[in-house]
């Protein structure tokens, strides 16, 4: 069998399991946007007494949804790697380390989707982007590709956990990185203890220059910042994913 | 006459504990083979060094001719394996596993679905084609999992306690399935914990305890080594009271028949696989 079939096999399997796991869906799509409204609504008068809070928190939105978003990639794997399913795949004539290509590429659509309806809702809610078509596809482009990165960070916990729920434990901390970022309140106004932690960790200039792209505030060195970010945590993902699932393989 | 598996002084250690000890197998092209013995002595294992799961320690392994560490690709085309767990997609329905799997098995999508009608209407899965895999009773499960081995007709089929967990009836279907393979010229290699299931289904038997084949032979000779004819005591209602083996000759038969009482109620019966693996597993008595 070609290899391109094997991928295209298991990325509609995974597609398959996304929409028939509700939960999944619930937590892709809807507490994402349930964040947006209370942030916007809630939060966002004592942040932001002009009603404008809206604009500057999406882009933290949009990443924050990413990230519940991609988590239950490491669920998906670590099911996989602790039933059955997985030595027959492994004892079949293909490349078997496939079937995370096939979580991988599922959860990059199921979360763009729900980028997209984020967005929307957002729009609903007053967010005002001044962004051109092109600022617009630079925007989606670089969310897609922190998606890709993520979700693959997230295989590859899957894959280090010892079951689903283990692995569920471990992305729960992921998620929690953006709170530490510029996402919802700028740095400056953080102790500065905490300034150096949030003004170096990775989301912060991914936030910025989604934040310059569609809202035009100044880029500065964020989007070279951001791009090589995500080139880290994406190699370094791929890496430690082919590594363990060799492992794992190995181990038995 | 030919051999389609062989295993030469193959040996296998997880950590400190060895599984398997210097251990020679070989298996007739187009015959049921059982592995027979206890949790823990190493059937699985020599199941997944066939499947390419696991590589042996020391020693050698083929199957069809090829080396399951050399030449891992072919063996892999040369097999299927139907593990413990069943393998199946809990997500999917039972149609979807079938054409999901035959598509990964090399099939074009109009053969996959072709190919998956055709077995579940031989496994009685029709009707539950379109249902999810996650609400299959035990030996659904099993059935479609078998199913899923058989898109394919590679000449030898791993079946690791096919029948574990199932009820009378499911395992009764399960032994026509394999049995029918078998008549198809398949060579099938399953083991199991159940005496009656290798007497039922396999040409020859292995018996594993410890990591080290105790006994083996058809299921005839196996029984024959542990002797002849069994002298059975009944109580009032019928009960088996006592067994007493014998070699099978009437000066046996007479010497057991002295140290009873002229009224006891006896039978006879031929030792069965128990008998054997009782002999054989624990006084580690005749060897192969």
């Amino acid at each position: 069998m070609t290899a391109l079939a094997t991928e295209s096999t298991f990325i509609r399997r995974s597609i398959i399991h996304s929409i028939r796991t509700p939960d999944v869906l619930v937590t892709a799509i809807a507490l994402p946007v349930l964040l947006m409204l209370m942030f916007t609504f809630v939060f966002g008068g004592a942040f932001e007494s002009d009603g404008h809070y809206v604009d500057y928190v999406v882009p933290g939105i949009v990443l924050l949804c990413a990230g519940f978003g991609a988590a239950s990639t490491a669920v998906d794997v670590a099911q996989d790697m602790t039933t059955g399913i997985i030595d027959r795949f492994r004892t079949m004539p293909i490349r078997a380390s496939a079937v995370i290509t096939g979580h991988v590429v599922s959860s990059l659509l199921r979360n763009l989707v729900a980028t997209a309806i984020v967005v929307l809702v957002g729009v609903a809610v007053g967010f005002r982007p001044n962004a051109t078509p092109l600022e617009w596809v630079g925007a989606f482009g670089l969310i897609a590709l922190y998606i890709l990165a993520i979700t693959y960070l997230f295989a590859a916990i899957g894959l280090a956990a010892s079951s689903p729920e283990a692995a569920s434990g471990f992305g729960f901390i992921i998620m929690f990185v953006p709170y530490l970022s510029s996402a919802f309140v700028p740095v400056s106004t953080m102790p500065s203890w905490l300034q150096w932690i949030a003004g170096h960790q990775p989301l912060t200039p991914i936030i910025e220059t989604i934040r310059s792209l569609l809202m035009g505030t100044s880029m500065g060195d964020n989007g070279w910042l951001a791009l090589g970010w995500i080139a880290l945590i994406l190699v370094g993902a791929v890496i430690w994913t082919t590594l363990l699932f060799r492992a794992k393989a190995r181990r038995r | 006459m030919s051999d389609i598996i062989t295993l030469r002084g193959v040996s296998k250690s997880f950590g400190a504990t060895e599984v398997l000890h210097d251990l020679d197998l070989t298996v007739e092209r187009g015959t049921i083979f059982a592995l027979l013995g206890p949790n823990g002595a190493g059937k699985t294992t020599i199941v997944n060094i066939l499947s390419t799961l696991v590589a042996p320690d020391g020693g050698t392994a083929t199957v069809d001719g090829h080396d399951v560490v050399r030449d891992r690709e072919a063996v892999k085309r040369s097999i299927s394996l139907t593990g413990q767990s069943a393998a199946v997609d809990e997500v999917l329905t039972g149609e979807e596993n079938l054409r999901m799997m035959a598509r990964l098995s090399g099939l074009t999508t109009r053969e996959a679905k072709s190919r998956s009608r055709e077995l579940l209407d031989r496994f009685e899965l029709t009707d539950a084609a379109s249902k999810r895999a996650k609400t299959y009773s035990g030996g659904m499960r099993r059935r479609l999992d078998l199913a899923i081995s058989l898109l394919l007709t590679p000449p030898v089929i791993l079946l690791d306690e096919p029948t574990t967990g199932l009820d009378t009836r499911s395992r009764q279907e399960l032994w026509g399935v394999i049995r029918a393979l078998a008549d198809n010229g398949t060579t099938v290699l399953l083991t199991t914990q159940y005496l009656e299931e290798a007497d039922q289904l396999a040409d020859r038997v292995a018996v594993l305890d410890g990591g080290a084949i105790v006994a083996e032979g058809t299921p005839g000779e196996l029984k024959s080594r542990v002797g002849g004819e069994v002298l059975a005591v009944h109580d009032g209602d019928g009960e088996v009271t006592r067994e007493i083996p014998t070699d099978g000759t009437a000066a046996g038969l007479r010497a057991a028949l002295s140290t009873l009482a002229p009224t006891d109620a006896v039978s006879l019966r031929r030792p069965s696989l128990d008998d054997v693996f009782l002999a054989v597993t624990t006084q580690k008595g005749p060897s192969a």
